[in-house]
């Protein structure tokens, strides 16, 4: 049996250190609804979704009260909606069916308004990317991801110039919630086919009928962990976090059999990732400048991003049966009251988290840009992005907003967990030619490593 | 032999009479047995935790009666599934 100090560590990490379970995400098949009837397929979808996931949210919400710990989101994950679309001429009606599958569901939000184009653009691909600033100005719950390229396939410049154009459109039709519709919108290399987390999820086409699969969080308690072995050698630090990762990732393992076995529906995967949240207190940044940085940003930033990421794998993995997602630490900026603080200090930019995302999961996530960054340059971030990912064989995602009317030095409020963000600054220098070229980046060699 | 489903009840606050009574009452309401009981008193700060057998009772019921005493009594009291705890710190 567990001791009183044991029981009492577990209330103080719940109490003050926001130990919580990220989200509970549903992933679910839409092969079966497959229709060359454009209404037919929406209804189907609606149907599939409100059936399949109708006790989701009671679910978590009853083990949330049992075990004590706060289930933060409870979601669904489909199929990339490029491939079931094949017979719908306008995608944005499937978009609003998979919103009023969210809606009556009571999710938190829906992923999958996806298209997978590494290695090229079927047509159903394109009406859907064509489609993304309509479906996410005209949807509440819908989040939408692009993959653009992958270690395989290399990446596919012609997606990738056409999405900075969709970013950009995007964040104008969203303009009065200061271009809200981009935090819903993705683009990936490498993306995973079972990742728990918002606005990247899809339900992969390797994927069975249905699966839940839980992401955990939890850098308040990695923080206050490391509070303890301040001083001592990164030896230490390292068993540290892996000590803490391990407990977090048992919460996750359990919340992900509870909700296994309650809804009768495969277990998936358990996502071993820190993921932030605004509040003071549940920060990554925090647990980089504990490790004794100034601030976030500063040199060294990469080094201790490393050791985290990799220390958080390690005693993550032995906790649960099944590991995948994105297992890793994110580093949004809007979303982490310590990123915030090392943008507005200047101490972090662009580049300084370009170079962060090599060592860590996932990517440019959630940084405001200014509104007048042309879809070139968007486009040129996201193609730097991949290029790490695709060389490197990780996983990257570009999750940029283009504030309209927004200068360096404006700050945008997105509310609730996504947070603020300064906008900050881009490279002036244009990459438009660079871009316009278009065609493949071929996929690279991975021997001869250097 | 049916398995046993257990709870950790946990209560902190400033103590007074009858607190131990009272929690017991309504745990016995509910059709729990007490596995066991251990209570400290820190100057006026009384802390108990308190293990339960709760494979007869409606947990939903049992924790809202228990956070309604704990509202009336000016204490804060908890219970949850004993996994949580045995997930966390047992290998």
């Amino acid at each position: 049996m567990v001791t009183s100090s044991q029981i009492l560590s577990t209330l103080h990490m719940i109490d003050r250190e926001k130990l919580d379970v990220r989200t509970i995400t549903m992933g679910i098949s839409l092969f079966g609804c497959v229709s060359d009837n454009e209404d037919r397929l929406c209804q189907k979808v609606y149907d599939h979704i409100a059936r399949t996931a109708q006790n989701l949210v009671r679910v978590g919400e009853e083990i949330e009260r049992e075990i004590g710990v706060p289930i933060v989101n409870k979601r669904i994950s489909v199929t990339p909606a490029a491939l079931i679309s094949g017979g719908v001429t306008h995608p944005v009606k499937l978009a609003k069916a998979l919103d009023r599958a969210a809606r009556a569901t009571g999710v938190n939000f829906i992923g999958g308004y996806s298209a997978l184009v590494q290695k090229g653009m079927t047509a159903a691909d394109r009406r859907l990317m064509d489609s993304i600033p309509e479906a996410l100005s005209e949807t509440e719950f819908l989040c939408s991801s692009i993959n653009i390229g992958s270690t395989r396939a290399g990446i596919d410049m012609d997606a990738v110039r056409l999405m900075g154009q969709i970013v950009k459109d995007t964040a104008q039709r969203t303009a009065e919630a200061g271009g809200l519709g981009c935090a819903k919108l993705v683009v990936f290399c490498n993306a995973v086919e079972d990742n728990p987390f918002m606005a990247g999820a899809f339900h992969g086409p390797g994927e069975g009928d249905c699966a839940v699969s839980v992401g955990v969080s939890g850098p308040g308690v990695v923080k206050c962990a490391l509070e303890a072995v301040r001083g001592q050698p990164f030896d230490e630090v390292a068993e540290t976090i892996k000590r803490t990762a391990f407990r977090i990732t048992r919460v996750g393992q359990l919340v992900a059999r509870e909700a296994s076995r309650r809804l009768n529906v495969p277990f998936g995967i358990v996502d071993l990732s820190l993921a932030p949240t605004p509040s003071v207190g549940d920060s990554v940044a925090a647990i980089l400048e504990e490790m004794g940085l100034e601030s976030c940003g500063t040199h060294g930033t990469t080094a201790a991003l490393a050791l985290l990421n990799d220390a958080v794998k390690k005693g993550g993995v032995m906790a649960s049966s099944h590991v995948g997602g994105l297992s890793g630490a994110f580093i949004p900026v809007s979303e982490d009251i310590g990123m915030i603080a090392a943008a507005e200090r200047g101490a972090l930019t662009l580049d300084k988290l370009e170079a962060m995302t090599c060592v860590c999961s996932v990517g440019l996530d959630m940084i405001a840009i200014p509104g007048d960054t042309t879809a070139e340059t968007i486009s040129a971030i996201i193609a730097d992005e991949a290029a790490i990912g695709m060389i490197n064989n990780k996983t990257v995602a570009v999750r940029v907003i283009p504030v309209p009317g927004a200068q360096v030095g404006d700050s945008v409020e997105f509310g609730g967990l996504l947070g603020h963000a300064p906008v900050m600054p881009v490279h002036p220098f244009s990459s438009a030619d660079f871009i316009h070229r278009g065609g493949r980046i071929p996929a690279p060699l991975h021997s001869l490593r250097n | 032999m049916p398995e046993i489903r257990k709870a950790v009840v946990t209560v902190l606050g400033i103590d007074r009479k009858g607190i131990i009574a009272r929690i017991s009452a309504v745990l016995y309401d509910h059709n729990v047995n007490i596995l066991d009981i251990s209570q400290t008193v820190m100057e006026d700060y009384f802390h108990m935790i308190l293990i339960a057998d709760i494979t007869d009772c409606a947990f939903d019921q049992l924790s809202e009666q228990l956070s309604a005493l704990g509202q009336e009594m000016g204490l804060q009291i908890r219970v949850q599934r004993s996994e949580i705890f045995e997930a966390m710190h047992q290998v």
